[in-house]
Parts: structure tokens; C-alpha cells; sequence
């Protein structure tokens, strides 16, 4: 175990201490324990962004292997309970472990310095909350050695594949959820109170980049729905493990039950993964356009209208459960109802750049792909949303389609985007334009001819979760494997900029982009461990 | 509505005439009135998509290309209208509802199982479809009948290649079949595209859905919803034919059912029963015992050269009537009949070199299963 | 550190656990311990202050989702799958497979016969209402230590926070006689039906929250012993006061709906 602290270490890095009180700069901890015990938003939110890297080749490596047994026809390199666990694999790691983690980190180094904050509300429990990710996942990722193999029922694990029919590790499953949620929950808990009450003097709600605004309100998503996932899971280690009957109609349970329980979680999560997607991009658009965010108030509005109406969609996954009438019609119209304020956003973010200065730095490309890339995934989920078509779409490489649009193009894009753009805060160097262009354009390129084809197949016919195929489908399979290989190499050349970036580089001043207004802009790059000791004072831009 | 309906039916097939009719890349459009219903709304939906899409990066792309910074723009400075934002706030409102109108007609149809010819209960099992006749005392198990040669790719794949099975289910055309669907183990989902028929089975309660086919023909589909390792290998083939044939075809099959039950009391000869029990075993067992009796251990035990199953032939029968609760090992004495269980018992205690020399008796089975 | 504690805890499975866990509380401990500290160092300003408010508020807030799970449950299988299964409602076909199943609440004769439903339920009205009354007297008696520490009255508050805390604890201790008497004598057990199973699973975590509160009021009452508070300066004991009655609140909806309805 990890020796105490000497005892003062502590007490030197709370807000009271970064505050002025206790002006110790000295006596950081050297090595491997400065970094395991900081309290540092900076030093965390960097922790948070190298786990989810990792974590992201991870699960890209699991989806390569995916892809590649999917390449063709035939059962070739892995059998079909491996190929489960693969799947699994992969939508975990990449939703929990890779895109929550990544947004958590750059809410961490972000929201603090664009509010003018010295540092997060609660360091003590920040720090925490990090260390039980790469537990939980160590956990997770071991599973796949147990006897019986790891997870095998899919990311959404239906009971009761997931209860009575699961493989021995579905304990160890369980746990590590319940540690990467309460992760989730603690690190939402800590996001929250920095913004409602760190805020510099002078800066109402109104005033805070929408990026802060998007992460305030996927905190209040986080805190309402994880504990529902425990709940849930909660449930399923009692079925395993003592014996309810929670999901089995024999005791008067039932299965469907459980989905209803994971769904109420599981479609805001989908959220949680997309609104903090939709700040960096509110913060990036203006700046390469040097015009003001078109429509402030209605994108705040807006989000908060997409994560209250996300409370009420959730069955648009159980379309086929066999829910009544009147349940599936509910469902189907709040569904569709999301289109309009996520339609007000792109509107928004158009009209932005009409009449603007528009200049095509690295994060801006990915900022204007994930607009269209992402409407383009939107589209595919109001086609899924349509109740009757999705009794054809659901469970087919449709699905597939709509949910890596919205969430590569989507959130991933959105993440390298904002990781562009505020690498040279970072770091204090601007990354490799070239490389990052080669990067972006590599990308887009992959992106669209792994996912695109998957569109076909699923409308062909293909069902999702299967590791082979009729003879129809192999063609958009195919292309889809081979994209695959190409986006997910790309993948290393962001890796190489970050690098790059990190060791050397044009250097970058305090304000990196010409079009930039936010607060995060005023400390020097790279920012210093410490920053905004004595609160900024926060002037209204007025106009 | 109609001219709505002929209109999206119209264009929708336009660029869709290029690919060949063999290979598709959309939604097919069925043979049942439901099926092209929901065919015409994914295609309305589709094109409304399609024009906002338009119209969206049309103004998007229209703006990077005008105002290029390095082309010298000046940014104006204006980022608010309440007008506009009303407008894109109510408009897409009004599309919205004009999609709904038409998506509630067709799922109110379809949730109408009322008034249905036949009854067929559908029932999923780890990793094959029963078909139950309900009324009609027949009942089959339909289980994957691609080789497993083709598969590993030893053999070159036909053009059903894992759409194969058994014993497909027979339906009669122009009559209204309403589905019963349950399953024995996990969720699965009886999917068959060109019915526009897909729904979950769950385990331990009913689903109602309906079909009423206007072509005869074969059609081919898949268990959609993961279901454990053989998910992948669980098609559904539905033979729909005319009504005169589906009659002499259902009598045909009472008769023979009738005929097996028949036989229990008899006495049964070690060739006879193993015939009869490799057959079964190839349907049904062989998915999770594996050919061979080797099995997947630790998931899915050997059968060849187990120990207990070969010292004791009383456990044996009760495993395979009552099955493991608890475990992916399903009772087979509502599945299969006495004489089957008799013969797939009788094959295991003496393929693979397990050679008991054991013949298990139909009348055996059947008076444990009574009881 | 902390993290590498946990870190500990489940890596190699088995009985690590036990000590993993006993690591967790000794990490938690001393990490309190030290805000404990800091805390009467008069470390914290206002700030810090509101921040352990708005921490606290929601960290409440995600417990009462958390119970939103068990109860959405209950209510889910009470509205819908039990009469289903019955025959009743929209997806009454479904009593094809349960033929001799009667769909009624509280279920004493689960679907299935490979279960056993309870032979009898526990009446509201005898030690379930006790608890109620104890609970919500522990409330008031809460508010009183709470209102005697603001006007420096500090032997009330000691007081009045003993007395919570031993109410708090015959609240576990008949709990504990109930659930020995569900399981002895009425048949309701984990594997009884999700009857069993709401009931447990509801009661079970409202016990387990209620034991948490007692400890923390405990350390409270220490902590009042060694004079740690100030009458404007206590977010530790208030933060224990809305925890508590939090509990109580779950328990009046756990009475109602697993008891009385
Ligand atoms: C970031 C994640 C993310 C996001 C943002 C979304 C956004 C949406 N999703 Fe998606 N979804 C997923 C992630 C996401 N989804 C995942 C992971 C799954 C699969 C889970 C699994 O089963 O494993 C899934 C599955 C899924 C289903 C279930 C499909 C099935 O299993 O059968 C449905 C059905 O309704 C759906 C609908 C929608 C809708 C309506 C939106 C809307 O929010 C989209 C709104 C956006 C637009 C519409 C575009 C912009 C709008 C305009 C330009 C305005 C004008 C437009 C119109 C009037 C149409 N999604
Ligand atoms: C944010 C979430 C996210 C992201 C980013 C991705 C990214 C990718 N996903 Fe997806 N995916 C999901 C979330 C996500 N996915 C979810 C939730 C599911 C559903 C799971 C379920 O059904 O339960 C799913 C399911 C899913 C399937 C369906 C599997 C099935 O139904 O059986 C497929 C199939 O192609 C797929 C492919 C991919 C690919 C190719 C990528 C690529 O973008 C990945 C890019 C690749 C890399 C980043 C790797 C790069 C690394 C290297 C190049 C290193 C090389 C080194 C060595 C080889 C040593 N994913
Ligand atoms: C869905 C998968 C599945 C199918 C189909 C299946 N079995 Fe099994 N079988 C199992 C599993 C899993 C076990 C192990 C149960 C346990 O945990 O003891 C098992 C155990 C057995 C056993 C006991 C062996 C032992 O060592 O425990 C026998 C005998 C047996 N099966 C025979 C059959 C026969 C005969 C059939 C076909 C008529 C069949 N099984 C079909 C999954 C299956
Ligand atoms: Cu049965 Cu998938
Ligand atoms: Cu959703």
C-alpha cells in the first residue's frame, strides 16, 4: 500500500492553501508519488486524458479484432464466445474507460481555469475519484483471463444472459462498474460544486463558456442516472450471487425489467457522451470564425431541454421488448422530440460561421466535421426512432451505423478537437500542424468508410453481435474491415503530435488563437501548476 | 395520404434501381402490406432527412467556402435573433409531427393481432427456434443445417451459407398467422426481414405480433438479439405456401405425430434408437455439446468419455428430461418427445466409444417424464 | 494513495477483499481525519464551506436515485409484470405459460413452481410501525441536538445526540428481529419471490444506510465531546443531520409501499 503522506503534503494543496494561506510551493513529492497523490486539477485532468488515450487503443484494438474476424465470411481467427467477449469489450472500455474519462479530464484541466477557479472544489476527493478508474478497469480487463472468459452479453448485458446464463467473472463485472461509477459520481459530484461556487467574482451563470455550461448539466445527468446503474447491477450480483428473482418471470420477476432499469441509465449516458461534445465545439466554432456564438442563451437552453427530455426516451431501445401500445407511442414521440433542440444547436453553430472569418487550424477541421458527421448520425436516430421502422432497424448494423457516427465522429472527433485546441495551454507549444492535418484528413477518411458501409448491411439485414455472416453482407463488410485498419492507424499519428507537442514546438502565447475570448486564455502557456491564486476579475464582454 | 404514399414509393425506388436485385442495400420491401408500409416511411423519413441535410450543409459549406479568413472576411458581429430561432424551433416541430402522423397509423396495425387463422407459438432456445401449431398438435424444433465444414471454410459456401435449417417453418399465404413468442432460456428475437416481423422472445412471458403473407415463397432471417455464443447461428426460414397445400402439408404432419407417440410402447432396437438419436443430437445438441461429444469445457461439458454420464444411466436420463436449473442445459421433456429422448440418451451412452451397450426404452422415458 | 488501496482490494479476489476493504476505511478514515484537522485549524473558509454543502446535497441527491432503482422496481413488477403474468392488461397472453397462476400483491405463490412464495407477510402494524415511530422520533430528537448546538448549549446536544444514536440503534436491532422473524417463521427469504426480493433488497439497503448514519452520528457525538464545533461552524454535523434525514424519509416511503400498500 500506497506510505501516508508526511503530514503536512495534504494541507498544502487545498483551495484554503492555493488560496494564499499557506503560500508552501515547496516539497512537491518527487516521482511516481507526486502524480499518485496530487490534488493538482492541472496534474489530474492530464491523468484523466492519458488513462482514456490508453483506454482508447484498448478498445480499439478489441473493435480490430472484431473487425478483422469479421473481414470475411467464416469463422477464421476466434470463436464465436471470444467474439462476444470482444464486442463486450470493446463497448465498455470505449464508453466507460475511453470517451467518460477523456471529458472528465478535460473538464478537470478546463472548467477551473475558464471560471477563473484556482482549482477544482474538492482536490482530496478529485484525486480519488481518479485512482478508482484504472482499479476499476484493471478489474474489468482481468476478467478476460478468468476461467470461463469476461463479459460474453454485450455492453447492454440483458439479464438474464447476464445473470443465470453468465460466465463466473459477471461478479467481478459487476464490481468494477460499481467502482468506475462511483468514480463517475464523485468526479460529477466535484465538477458541480466547482462551477456553482468557484466561479471568479463577476461571472453570473450566464457568463460561463458553454463548455462549463454542457459539463454542468452532464454532471446533473452523471449524479441522477449512475446510481440507477448500481441500483441495477446491484440487482443483478443478488440474482447471481443469493438467489432473487429480480429478472425471472418464474419468481414473478422479469427480464425486461432490467431493461427498463439499465435504459433509464443507459440513454441519458448516450448524452453524457455528446453534451460536453457540444461545448468544445461551441468553443472552438467562434474562434476560427472570430465572431461571437451565434444564439448563447437558446444553446443553453437547448442542452438543458436535451437532458430533461433524456429522461423520458429511454424505451426507444426496448421498441421491441413488447411494451404496450400507448408505451411505444410515448416513447417514439419524446424520442423524436430531441431533434429540436439538438436541431436549434446545429443551427446555431451554421450560423456561427455565416458571415464570419473562417480559418481551418487543426481544430477547427474537426470541429466542422464532427457538425456534419454527427447530423448525419442524428438523422439515422430519428430513423430509429420511428417506432415502426425500428422493428427493421433494431439490432442491425443500422444501429451500429447511427451510434459510431454520433459517437467517433462525434465524440471522439470532439475530443481531438479540443485536445488541438487547447494543447498549446497545455503545453505551451502549438501541435504539428502537417502531421495534424494528415492526421484529420486520415480520419475523416476511415471514419467514413468503416462506419458509412455499415448503414447498408444493416438495412440489408446484418444483425449486430454475430461473427459471421451470410453470404450478402460481405462485400460492406469488407470495406468496413479495412477502414477500420486504416482509421485505427491514423489513430497513432495523433499519438506522435501529442508527443511532438509535448517535447518541443512553435511556441504558443498566452492567447494561442487569435479568435479567442474565454478566460483559460489569459494565464501564460503552458499554464502553471498554479493559476488564478487571487481570482481574475471577470468582465462581461459586451456587445 | 395516398398520393403521400405513392409519391415516397416513387422516388424511393428510384436510386435503388442500380445495384442488382440480389444484392441489396436497403430495407427490402416485404411481402406483406405492413412490410411495405414500414418501407415507405423509412424511405419518407429517409428523403426529409436527406433535403435537411441539404439544405444544413448546404449553408454550412456555403459559409467556409465565402468567408475564408484567408481570403480576407471580416467577421460581422451579430449572434442573436429571436425570430430566427423561433422559426428553427418551430419548424422542425411541424416536420416532426407530418412523421409521426403516418408512424402511428402503421404501428397501431401492427398491434393488432385480433381475428388471426392459425396460432403458431414461437419459442427460442439456446440456439434454435420451436415452432408449435397451436391446436394442431405439431411441434418441431428448427435448428441451423449449414455443414460446419462450411463454416470453418473446408468446403466452399453455398448461397445460403448460415441460412439454412432443419425444418423451416410453413405458413400458409393470404391468411392471417398471429405469433405467440416465448423462449426457454435467454431473450432472443424471431427477425425475418421480408415480413417485417421482428420481436423479442422473453423468456417467461408472451409477445404478440402477426403476419399475413401476400406471396408464396422462401424467406430468411435471424435471431437478432444476443443470445450467447451461437447467436450468430440461429436463422429462421419461413416456407410461406398456398392455402390448399399448407392444409394437406399441417394434416400430413398431425398424422405422423401422431404415429410416433404411437410407437412408445413398443420395444425399440439399439440400431433403430441410435439412428434416431444421432439425428436428434446433430439438431439439437451438437450446438453446445459439439460434434463428436467433445463438448467446450468449462462452459459446456464433454459427453465422450464422461465418466459419471457412463457409470450412471439414471443421472443421464434426468439431465437430459430436466435439465440443469441453473445452467445453459435446458429441459427436453416438453421439447422433445419420449422416443427422442430415448434415442438421443441411447446415442451418447454408446457413440464416441462411451459403448455401454445401454438401450434406454421410449416407455422408460415416458413414465419418468409423467411424472 | 487511496486508489492504491483499492487498488489492493480486488486485484487478486478471494479474502483479499476483507482486508482490502478494512484498507478502504483506514484510507477514508485518516483522509477525514485530516479534513477533521484542517477544519479546526479554521483552514477552511466560506468557500471550502459551501463546497462541502453543494458536495453533500448532491451526494444525497444520488442516493435518493439510487433508491429510485429499488423503488421503480417494486412499482414496475407490482404495476405490470405480476398481473401480465396473471393475465391481465395488454400482455395477458402470457398467462399461457402460468396457467395456474394468480396474479395478486403481495405474492405469496410466485408463477414458477421451482419457487417458493412467503407463507405470510409481515403485518405494518406491529414492529415495522415501531421502527416508523422511532425513526421519525430520532428525527425530531436530531433537531433538538441540532438547535442546542447553535445556541452553544453543548450537554444538550450531547444529549439529545446520544439519545439519536441509541435509536438509531434499536432501529437496526429490531430490524434485525424482524428480518430473524421473516426468515424463521413467515418464509420470506432472498429467494422467496421477487417479494423476497423487493422487500429485501429495499429494506436491506435502507438498513445498511441507516447503520452508515448511526456510525457517523456516532463519530459526531465525539466530536461534540472533544468540542470540535462551533455554533456557526459544524457543516460536519449538519452534513450528518441531512443524512439522517434523508434515511428517515426513505424509510417513510419504504413503509408506505413495501409495508402498508
Ligand atoms: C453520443 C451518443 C448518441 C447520441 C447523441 C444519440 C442521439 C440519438 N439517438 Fe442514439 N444511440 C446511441 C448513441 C447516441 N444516440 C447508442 C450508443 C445506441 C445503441 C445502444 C446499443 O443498443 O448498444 C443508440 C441507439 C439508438 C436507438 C435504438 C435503436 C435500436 O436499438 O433499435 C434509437 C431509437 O430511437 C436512437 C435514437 C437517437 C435519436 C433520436 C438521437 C437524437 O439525439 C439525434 C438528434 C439529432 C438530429 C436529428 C440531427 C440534427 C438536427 C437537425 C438538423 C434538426 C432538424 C432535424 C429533423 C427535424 C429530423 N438511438
Ligand atoms: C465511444 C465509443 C466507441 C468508439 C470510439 C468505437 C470505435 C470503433 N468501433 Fe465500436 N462500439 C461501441 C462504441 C464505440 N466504438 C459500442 C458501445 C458498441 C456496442 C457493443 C455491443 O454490442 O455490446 C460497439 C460495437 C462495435 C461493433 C459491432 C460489434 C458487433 O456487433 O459484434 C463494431 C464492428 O465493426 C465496432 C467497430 C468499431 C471500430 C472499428 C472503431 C474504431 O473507431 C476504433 C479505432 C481503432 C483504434 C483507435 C485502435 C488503434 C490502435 C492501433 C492502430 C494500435 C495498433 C497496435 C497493435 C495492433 C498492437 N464497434
Ligand atoms: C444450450 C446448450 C445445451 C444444449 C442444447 C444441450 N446441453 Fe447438455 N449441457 C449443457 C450444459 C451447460 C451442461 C452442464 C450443466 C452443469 O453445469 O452441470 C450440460 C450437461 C449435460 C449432461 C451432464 C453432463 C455433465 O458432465 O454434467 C448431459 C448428459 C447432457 N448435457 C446431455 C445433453 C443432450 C443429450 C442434449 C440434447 C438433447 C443436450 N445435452 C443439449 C448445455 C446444453
Ligand atoms: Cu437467439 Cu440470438
Ligand atoms: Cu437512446
Amino acid at each position: 500500500m500506497a506510505k501516508l503522506p508526511p503530514k503536512s503534503m495534504p494541507l498544502h494543496s487545498t483551495p484554503a492553501a492555493a488560496d494564499g494561506q499557506l503560500n508552501t510551493h515547496t516539497a512537491l513529492p518527487k516521482g511516481v508519488m507526486r502524480w499518485v497523490l496530487t490534488t493538482n486539477h492541472k496534474e489530474i485532468g492530464t491523468l484523466y486524458l492519458l488513462f482514456s488515450l490508453s483506454m482508447f487503443f484498448v478498445g480499439g484494438v478489441f473493435a480490430l479484432v472484431v473487425r478483422a474476424e469479421l473481414f470475411q465470411p467464416g469463422l477464421q481467427l476466434i470463436d464465436p464466445e471470444f467474439f462476444n467477449q470482444m464486442t463486450t469489450m470493446h463497448g465498455l472500455i470505449m464508453v466507460f474507460a475511453a470517451v467518460m474519462p477523456a471529458f472528465t479530464g478535460l473538464a478537470n484541466w478546463m472548467i477551473p481555469l475558464q471560471i477563473g477557479a484556482p482549482d477544482m472544489a474538492l482536490p482530496r476527493l478529485n484525486n480519488f475519484s481518479f485512482w478508482l478508474l484504472p482499479v476499476a478497469f484493471t478489474l474489468l480487463l482481468s476478467t478476460l483471463l478468468m476461467p470461463g472468459g469476461g463479459p460474453n452479453f454485450g455492453w447492454t448485458f440483458y439479464a438474464p444472459l447476464s445473470t443465470t446464463y453468465a460466465p463466473a467473472s459477471t461478479t467481478f463485472f459487476i464490481l468494477a462498474i460499481h467502482i468506475a461509477g462511483i468514480s463517475s459520481i464523485l468526479g460529477a459530484i466535484n465538477i458541480i460544486a466547482t462551477i456553482l461556487n468557484m466561479r471568479a467574482p463577476g461571472m453570473r451563470l450566464m457568463d460561463m463558456p458553454l463548455f462549463v455550461w454542457t459539463w454542468l448539466i452532464t454532471a446533473f445527468l452523471l449524479i441522477a442516472v449512475m446510481p440507477v446503474l448500481a441500483g441495477v447491477i446491484t440487482m443483478m450480483l443478488m440474482d447471481i450471487n443469493f438467489g432473487t428473482n429480480f429478472f425471472n418471470a418464474a419468481g414473478g420477476g422479469d427480464p425486461v425489467l432490467f431493461q427498463h432499469l439499465f435504459w433509464f441509465f443507459g440513454h441519458p449516458e448516450v448524452y453524457i457522451m455528446i453534451l460536453p461534445a457540444f461545448g468544445i465545439v461551441s468553443a472552438i466554432i467562434p474562434t476560427f470564425a472570430r465572431k461571437p456564438l451565434f444564439g448563447y442563451t437558446s444553446m443553453v437552453y437547448a442542452t438543458a431541454a436535451i437532458a430533461l427530455l433524456s429522461f423520458l426516451v429511454w424505451a426507444h431501445h426496448m421498441f421491441l421488448v413488447g411494451l404496450p401500445l400507448v408505451a411505444e407511442l410515448f416513447f417514439m414521440y419524446s424520442t423524436m422530440l430531441i431533434a429540436v433542440p439538438t436541431g436549434v444547436k446545429v443551427f446555431n453553430w451554421v450560423t456561427t460561421l455565416f458571415r464570419g472569418s473562417i480559418s481551418f487550424e487543426p481544430p477547427m477541421l474537426f470541429a466542422l466535421a464532427f457538425v456534419v458527421l454527427f447530423t448525419i448520425g442524428g438523422f439515422s436516430g430519428i430513423m430509429l426512432a420511428i417506432a415502426p421502422a425500428d422493428f427493421q432497424y433494431h439490432d442491425t448494423y443500422f444501429v451500429v451505423a447511427h451510434f459510431h457516427y454520433v459517437l467517433v465522429p462525434g465524440a471522439i472527433f470532439a475530443i481531438m478537437a479540443g485536445a488541438y485546441y487547447w494543447l498549446p495551454k497545455w503545453t505551451g507549444h502549438y501541435p504539428n500542424e502537417r502531421l495534424a492535418q494528415w492526421h484529420f484528413w486520415l480520419s475523416v477518411i476511415g471514419v467514413n468508410l468503416t462506419f458509412f458501409p455499415m448503414h447498408f448491411a444493416g438495412l440489408a439485414g446484418m444483425p449486430r453481435r454475430i461473427p459471421d455472416y451470410a453470404l450478402q453482407f460481405a462485400d460492406f463488410n469488407m470495406v468496413s474491415s479495412i477502414g477500420a485498419f486504416f482509421f485505427g492507424t491514423s489513430q497513432l499519428l495523433f499519438v506522435i503530435v501529442v508527443v511532438i507537442c509535448v517535447r518541443g514546438g512553435k511556441k504558443a502565447p498566452a492567447k494561442a488563437w487569435e479568435g479567442a475570448e474565454d478566460l483559460e486564455w489569459s494565464v501564460p502557456s503552458p499554464a502553471p501548476l498554479h493559476t488564478f491564486e487571487r481570482p481574475p476579475k471577470f468582465e462581461r464582454s459586451t456587445s | 395520404m395516398r398520393a403521400l404514399r405513392y409519391w415516397s414509393t416513387y422516388i424511393a425506388v428510384l436510386p435503388f434501381l442500380v445495384p442488382t436485385a440480389s444484392y441489396a442495400w436497403n430495407m427490402p420491401i416485404g411481402v406483406t402490406d405492413v412490410s411495405g408500409d414500414i418501407y415507405r416511411l423509412h424511405m419518407t423519413i429517409f428523403w426529409i432527412c436527406v433535403a435537411i441535410g441539404l439544405l444544413v450543409f448546404g449553408a454550412m459549406f456555403y459559409s467556409l467556402f465565402r468567408y475564408r479568413h484567408a481570403k480576407g472576411a471580416k467577421a460581422a458581429h451579430f449572434h442573436e435573433n429571436t425570430l430566427v430561432e423561433v422559426l428553427w424551433t418551430a419548424i422542425p416541430v411541424l416536420i416532426l409531427v407530418a412523421m409521426a402522423v403516418p408512424a402511428t397509423a402503421t404501428l397501431k396495425q401492427m398491434y393488432d393481432p385480433s381475428d388471426a387463422d392459425l396460432d403458431v407459438m414461437i419459442t427460442g432456445q439456446q440456439w434454435r427456434w420451436r415452432y408449435e401449431y397451436m391446436g394442431e398438435n405439431v411441434a418441431f424444433t428448427s435448428s441451423l443445417s449449414t455443414p460446419r465444414v462450411q463454416i470453418s471454410g473446408e468446403e466452399k459456401r453455398g448461397e445460403t451459407y448460415l441460412l439454412d435449417v432443419d425444418n423451416p417453418l410453413v405458413l400458409p399465404v393470404n391468411r392471417k398467422v398471429r405469433f405467440l413468442m416465448t423462449s426457454d432460456d435467454v431473450i432472443h428475437s424471431w427477425w425475418v426481414p421480408e415480413l417485417a416481423v421482428k420481436q423479442d422472445a422473453v423468456p417467461g412471458f408472451i409477445n404478440e405480433n402477426w403476419v399475413r403473407i401476400n406471396e408464396p415463397g422462401i424467406y430468411r432471417g435471424q435471431c437478432a438479439e444476443l443470445c450467447g455464443m451461437d447467436h450468430g447461428f440461429m436463422p429462421v426460414v419461413v416456407h410461406a405456401i398456398e392455402e390448399k397445400a399448407f392444409d394437406e402439408w399441417i394434416a400430413e404432419r398431425k398424422a405422423a405425430a401422431e404415429k410416433e407417440i404411437s410407437g412408445i410402447d413398443r420395444d425399440w432396437k439399439l440400431a433403430e434408437l441410435m439412428e434416431r438419436g444421432q439425428a436428434t443430437y446433430e439438431a439439437i445438441c451438437v450446438s453446445c455439446h459439439q460434434p463428436g461429444g467433445k463438448g467446450s469445457p468449462p462452459a459446456f461439458p464433454a459427453l465422450a468419455g464422461n465418466e459419471q454420464l457412463i457409470a450412471d444411466q439414471a443421472w443421464h436420463l434426468d439431465r437430459v428430461i430436466n435439465g440443469v436449473s441453473g445452467a445453459a442445459m435446458p429441459a427436453f421433456r416438453d421439447t422433445l418427445n419420449p422416443v427422442e429422448i430415448a434415442a438421443v440418451v441411447t446415442y451418447t451412452r454408446n457413440a464416441w466409444g462411451n459403448d455401454t451397450g445401454d438401450v434406454v426404452q421410449p416407455s422408460v422415458v415416458a413414465e419418468q417424464v409423467d411424472q | 494513495m487511496v486508489g492504491m488501496g483499492v487498488k489492493l482490494v480486488y486485484g487478486n479476489g478471494g479474502i483479499v477483499a476483507v482486508v482490502g476493504a478494512a484498507g478502504v476505511l483506514a484510507i477514508m478514515a485518516l483522509w477525514f481525519g485530516d479534513v477533521i484537522q484542517e477544519s479546526r485549524r479554521g483552514l477552511y473558509d466560506e468557500q471550502m464551506d459551501r463546497s462541502f454543502r453543494w458536495g453533500m446535497g448532491w451526494f444525497i441527491f444520488s442516493e435518493v436515485m439510487f433508491f429510485a432503482a429499488f423503488f421503480g422496481a417494486l412499482f414496475y413488477v407490482r404495476q405490470f409484470a405480476v398481473p401480465w403474468l396473471g393475465g391481465e392488461g395488454e400482455k395477458g397472453v402470457t398467462a399461457l405459460l402460468w396457467p395456474e397462476f394468480v396474479a395478486h400483491w403481495p405474492l405469496l405463490n410466485p408463477p414458477g413452481s421451482s419457487v417458493s412464495g412467503p407463507e405470510q407477510i409481515l403485518s405494518p402494524w406491529q414492529l415495522p410501525l415501531v421502527n416508523t415511530l422511532i425513526l421519525v422520533t430520532s428525527s425530531i430528537t436530531l433537531t433538538v441536538a441540532h438547535e442546542g448546538l447553535k445556541l452553544r448549549y453543548r450537554h444538550t446536544c450531547r444529549n439529545w445526540l446520544a439519545g439519536t444514536v441509541l435509536l438509531g440503534c434499536i432501529f437496526i436491532f429490531i430490524q434485525g428481529v424482524e428480518y430473524y422473524e421473516a426468515y424463521a417463521h413467515y418464509g420470506i427469504t432472498l429467494e422467496a419471490g421477487i417479494f423476497g426480493a423487493t422487500f429485501f433488497i429495499l429494506t436491506g439497503f435502507h438498513g445498511l444506510h441507516v447503520i452508515i448514519g448511526t456510525i457517523i452520528l456516532g463519530v459526531m457525538l465525539l466530536r461534540i465531546h472533544k468540542n470540535h464545533f462551533g455554533p456557526d461552524h459544524h457543516f460536519g454535523f449538519e452534513a450528518a443531520c441531512w443524512y439522517w434525514h434523508f434515511v428517515d424519509v426513505v424509510w417513510i416511503g419504504l413503509f408506505v409501499f413495501v409495508y402498508v400498500i
